[in-house]
C-alpha cells in the first residue's frame, strides 16, 4: 500500500488534508478528506444575549462575515417573531449583494482562472492571479481590484466595520441609507453589471471556446450524479438572502421545498472519526455511505446547485445567462463539477443586477428602518444562502431572550461529503498505474475541489492562484519513498 | 546607512485558531501592500504563499525578524507551531484579539471540550449519532491510521504558550495601525519596551469617541440595544446600554459605534488596567444614579450575561482565564 498525503498545505495549512492511499500498482484505493478544526460556536453561543449572536457567529469567518451575520439576524427576527420593515429588508439585501459580488470575483480571478486562462497543467509559478493578469491583460488586473474594492466599500458602508458587520438589529438595521449614498451606490451597482458582463465573456472567449477546456468540463472524473440544494423566492428563482430551501433529485425532479424553520425534517448530519467536520444528508432519503444516486441522500448546496434547483433568474441578463449555459451544458440539471464556475459567473451577474434593483428602490432611503418588538423571545432559524452553500443558524432563547441553545449548519458542511466524493472521483480518474503523480496531475485533482469554493480555512480568496501541495509516497512501514512538490 | 541600503527585514504570518479576518486586514493595506514587499521578504504566510512547515523548522533560529502570530491556541498543531516560530523568530507579535487575549473562540473557557463535543457530536438536534462516534486524534481505517490534531480543553492566548514580544490588538486590527507598526519596525525607529501593546492608544475609546456624554449620573436600569431608541448620539451608557469604550483602548477608530453599535472591548484593556471587567464596573458604578449600596447592586443586576460581554474578547488572557466547572 503506497499513501499520498495531498496536504493542501498553504492556503489550507491546518484546516483540510486529504490522505490518498494506493495499491502498490499505483491504483487509487481510497481517499479521505480531513478537516483537523472545531472552534465550538454552538456552544459557546450558550449564556449570551440572542441580539449579540449576529456580531459573535461574523467570527466564524473573516472572509465571509456577512452570511453568518445575515443568517444570524434572520434567526433573531424569528426569535422575536417580528419581520424587519422593508427598508431594512432591502438595505441588508443590498449590503448582501455587494458580498456576493466581492466574494465570486475574488473566487474567479483568483481561484478558478489560473486553471483554465493559464492551464491546468501550466508550471504552478504562471497558474496564478498574476499569470491571470500576464494573459488578459494589466487592465483587466486594475479592474478586477478595482471593482472588488468597491464592493467592499458597499459593505463597509450599510455593515458599519469593514470586516465583522454589525449592521442587523432584531427585526431592523442600525443605519440608513442617505440620498447621496443611494446615489453613489447606484453608479457602482451599474459598474458591477458592466463588470459582471465582461468576466462572462472572458469566460466565453477563454474557456468554452477551447474545445479542450469544454472536455474538461463535461467529461472525465469531474462529475458527480446526486441531489441538488438552494434557495428559491416565490416563483421558484434563485434567492440569496430569503425564501424556502428547494431540493431536486439527480433528475432535476424536486424532492422538497422547505420553510427555513422546518430544516430538520429533510436535513441530518453525521459523525465520522476522522474529521471534526460533520456531513449533512438528506434525511428522508437517508446516508448510504460517499455514494451517488436517487438513494443516497448526498446533496450539494453550490452555485450550480443553486441554478439546477431554480426555474431561473430573477433578473433578464443573468436569466439569459443561465439559458444559455443550460443549452450549452445539455439540460437541467448539470452535474459537472466543473460547471460550478459558470454557475458563480451568471450568479454574479444577478447579485449585480439585483444590487442596482434595489439601489433604484424608492423604499431604499426611507428612514423605517426598525420594526417593533411586541413579542416575548424563543426560539428561531435563520437561513440564506452563502455563496459556498445554504447557510442554517438556529437559537433557542430563555424569555429573556438569552441563548439556550444554537444548532449551525455552515455552507461548506453541506459540500462535505460530495468534495470528499469529487477528490476521490478524481484522484481515481487521474492517477493510475503507470502515471506519474506529478505536479499537474496533482493540480487536476485539486481541480476538483476548489469548484466548491470551500471555506475551511476561508484562505481560498488569497493572492496567488495555485494552492501548493506536498505529495508523500509511503510504503506500508510509513517510509518515505518519493515527495513530489508543487512550487 | 539609507533605508534603501538596509537590508529587507524577513516578515512571517501565522494563524491558529483564527477566522482568517486577521489575514484579510494584512491583506487590505491595498497599495501599500507594495511598500511592504519593498521593504520585507515575506518567508511565510500560508493564506497566501507557498511555504510549507517543513521549510520554516529548516531555518535557523532567529532567521525570522518578525512574525505576525494571529488565532488563538486551540490545539496541539497552534501549539507546536507557535513554539517553532517562537524559536525562529526575533520578534514575536500577538496580532489581534485572539492572539492578543483569547478573542472569541476563547468564549470556548466558560465551557470545556467535554461540553463542546456533546453540542456538536451528540446533541445537536440536526445530528444523528446513535453510536456516539466523536472525532479521534488517530484512527484506523482498512488502509492506515488517520491523524487529527489533538483538540484542547483550555483556549490559551499567544502569550500563555510562548513568550510575546508586542501585542498588536483588534477584530481584526485596523490595517492602518498595522502599516504604522510595520513602518517603525523597517525604519528602525525606537520601539517600545518588549511586552507592550503597540499599533493602539494609550487612551480609551471614549476619548475618540463623538458620541455626546454629560457627567451625569443617569443610569437606573441597564437595557439591552433593542430596548432603546438610540438616537445616535447620545452615548450608550447614558443610554442605558452596555458599551465596553471605558474599558477599551482606542485605535479602531470607534468604528462599531459609528455603525450604531456599542463597543465590545476587541481593542483590549488600556494600560495599566490588568482586568477589562474590574475596569468596566467600575465604571459604571460610577455612572449608576444611586448611593445606596443595596440599590446600585440591583441596577447592576440588570446587566444580562456580564461576564460574556465584559470578557467578549479577553476571558482567557484575564484573571478568570476560564469557568470552572
Amino acid at each position: 500500500m503506497k499513501r499520498i498525503t495531498i496536504d493542501p498545505i498553504t492556503r489550507l495549512e491546518g484546516h483540510g488534508k486529504v490522505e490518498i492511499f494506493c495499491t502498490d500498482d499505483g491504483d487509487v484505493e481510497n481517499v479521505y478528506f480531513q478537516v483537523p478544526e472545531l472552534r465550538g460556536f454552538e456552544k459557546f453561543l450558550e449564556g449570551r444575549a440572542v441580539e449579540e449572536a449576529s456580531q459573535i457567529v461574523t467570527k466564524i469567518c473573516g472572509v465571509c462575515p456577512g452570511c453568518h451575520h445575515m443568517a444570524a439576524g434572520k434567526a433573531i427576527d424569528a426569535v422575536f417573531g417580528v419581520r424587519p420593515t422593508p427598508t431594512a429588508a432591502k438595505l441588508r439585501e443590498l449590503f448582501y449583494m455587494a458580498h456576493f459580488v466581492h466574494s465570486h470575483i475574488a473566487h474567479f480571478y483568483a481561484l478558478a482562472a489560473p486553471d483554465f486562462v493559464v492551464g491546468p497543467t501550466a508550471p504552478p509559478a504562471e497558474r496564478n492571479v498574476l499569470g491571470v493578469i500576464a494573459k488578459v491583460g494589466v487592465e483587466v488586473g486594475t479592474e478586477v481590484l478595482k471593482q472588488r474594492r468597491i464592493a467592499q466599500e458597499i459593505q463597509a458602508l450599510l455593515g458599519g466595520h469593514q470586516t465583522h458587520v454589525v449592521m442587523n438589529t432584531p427585526g431592523g438595521v442600525r443605519k440608513g441609507l442617505t440620498e447621496a449614498q443611494r446615489k453613489d451606490i447606484e453608479e457602482k451597482a451599474k459598474g458591477f453589471i458592466e463588470f459582471a458582463k465582461f468576466t462572462l465573456k472572458i469566460f466565453n472567449d477563454v474557456v468554452l471556446a477551447n474545445k479542450t477546456y469544454v472536455d474538461i468540463i463535461l467529461n472525465g472524473p469531474y462529475s458527480l450524479n446526486i441531489y441538488s440544494m438552494g434557495l428559491v423566492d416565490e416563483n421558484n428563482k434563485v434567492n440569496f438572502y430569503d425564501g424556502k430551501v428547494r431540493v431536486v433529485d439527480p433528475e432535476g425532479k424536486e424532492h422538497c421545498k422547505y420553510a427555513p424553520e422546518d430544516y430538520r425534517n429533510w436535513v441530518e448530519e453525521r459523525v465520522e472519526p476522522y474529521s471534526y467536520l460533520k456531513y449533512p444528508y438528506l434525511k428522508q432519503v437517508g446516508w448510504k455511505g460517499f455514494v451517488e444516486g436517487k438513494e443516497s441522500g448526498v446533496y450539494q448546496a453550490t452555485p450550480l446547485g443553486r441554478l439546477n434547483v431554480a426555474d431561473g433568474m430573477a433578473t433578464p441578463l443573468a436569466q439569459e445567462h443561465y439559458e444559455e449555459m443550460y443549452k450549452t451544458l445539455g439540460g437541467k440539471p448539470v452535474h459537472a463539477t466543473l460547471a460550478m464556475h459558470w454557475a458563480r459567473l451568471v450568479e454574479l451577474l444577478y447579485a449585480a443586477e439585483r444590487a442596482l434593483e434595489l439601489a433604484q428602490d424608492n423604499e431604499i432611503t426611507s428612514p423605517d428602518i426598525q420594526a417593533e418588538l411586541p413579542n416575548i423571545p424563543k426560539e428561531g432559524v435563520g437561513i440564506v444562502e452563502a455563496q459556498r452553500g445554504t447557510l442554517t443558524h438556529h437559537y433557542w432563547t430563555d424569555e429573556k431572550g438569552i441563548i439556550t441553545k444554537a444548532n449551525i449548519i455552515v455552507g461548506t458542511t453541506n459540500n462535505n461529503a460530495p468534495i470528499s466524493m469529487s477528490l476521490k472521483k478524481a484522484a481515481q480518474g487521474l492517477i493510475k498505474k503507470g502515471v506519474t503523480a506529478d505536479e499537474g496531475i496533482l493540480n487536476m485533482v485539486e481541480m476538483a475541489f476548489r469548484a466548491y469554493d470551500p471555506c475551511f480555512s476561508c484562505a481560498t480568496h488569497s493572492l496567488p492562484g495555485n494552492m501548493p501541495l506536498k505529495v508523500v509516497f509511503k510504503d506500508a512501514e510509513g517510509n518515505i519513498t518519493r515527495e513530489v512538490k508543487r512550487n | 546607512m539609507t533605508t534603501e541600503e538596509k537590508p529587507k527585514i524577513k516578515l512571517a504570518i501565522y494563524w491558529g485558531a483564527a477566522c482568517g479576518g486577521c489575514c484579510v486586514s494584512v491583506l487590505d493595506v491595498h497599495e501599500a501592500l507594495f511598500t511592504v514587499v519593498e521593504h520585507a521578504d515575506i518567508v511565510f504566510w500560508p493564506i497566501a504563499l507557498d511555504f510549507k512547515y517543513k521549510d520554516v523548522e529548516a531555518m535557523p533560529d532567529g532567521y525570522i525578524d518578525v512574525t505576525l502570530f494571529n488565532g488563538a491556541v486551540r490545539n496541539s498543531e497552534n501549539e507546536s507551531m507557535a513554539k517553532l516560530l517562537r524559536k525562529k523568530t526575533k520578534v514575536l507579535v500577538a496580532y489581534g484579539s485572539c492572539a492578543h487575549m483569547g478573542g472569541i473562540p476563547g468564549l470556548a473557557n466558560f465551557s470545556n471540550k467535554e461540553a463542546i463535543f456533546n453540542r456538536a457530536y451528540i446533541e445537536s438536534e440536526s445530528t444523528s449519532n446513535p453510536d456516539k462516534i466523536f472525532p479521534q486524534p488517530h484512527f484506523k481505517v482498512p488502509e492506515g491510521t488517520l491523524e487529527l490534531p489533538l483538540l484542547y480543553n483550555d483556549v490559551k492566548a499567544l502569550n500563555q504558550v510562548v513568550n510575546v514580544d508586542y501585542f498588536l490588538p483588534g477584530c481584526p486590527p485596523q490595517t492602518e495601525r498595522l502599516v504604522e507598526v510595520f513602518m517603525a519596525i523597517v525604519t528602525g525607529a525606537q520601539l517600545p519596551p518588549a511586552g507592550s501593546v503597540v499599533g493602539a492608544y494609550d487612551k480609551s475609546q471614549c476619548d475618540e469617541c463623538k458620541r455626546k456624554k454629560s457627567d451625569n449620573k443617569l443610569i437606573k436600569e441597564f437595557k439591552r440595544p433593542w430596548q432603546i431608541k438610540d438616537d445616535g448620539e447620545t452615548c450608550f451608557l447614558e443610554q442605558g446600554v452596555i458599551c465596553m469604550g471605558p474599558a477599551t483602548r482606542g485605535g479602531c477608530g470607534v468604528r462599531c459605534v459609528e455603525g450604531n453599535a456599542p463597543c465590545r472591548g476587541c481593542y483590549g484593556p488600556p494600560p495599566d488596567v490588568t482586568d477589562p471587567g474590574a475596569k468596566m464596573m467600575s465604571a459604571i458604578a460610577t455612572m449608576i444614579d444611586s448611593n445606596d449600596a443595596n440599590e446600585i447592586e440591583k441596577i447592576i443586576e440588570t446587566i444580562d450575561d456580564p461576564a460574556g460581554t465584559f470578557y467578549r474578547f479577553s476571558l482567557p488572557g484575564s484573571m478568570l482565564r476560564r469557568k470552572f466547572l
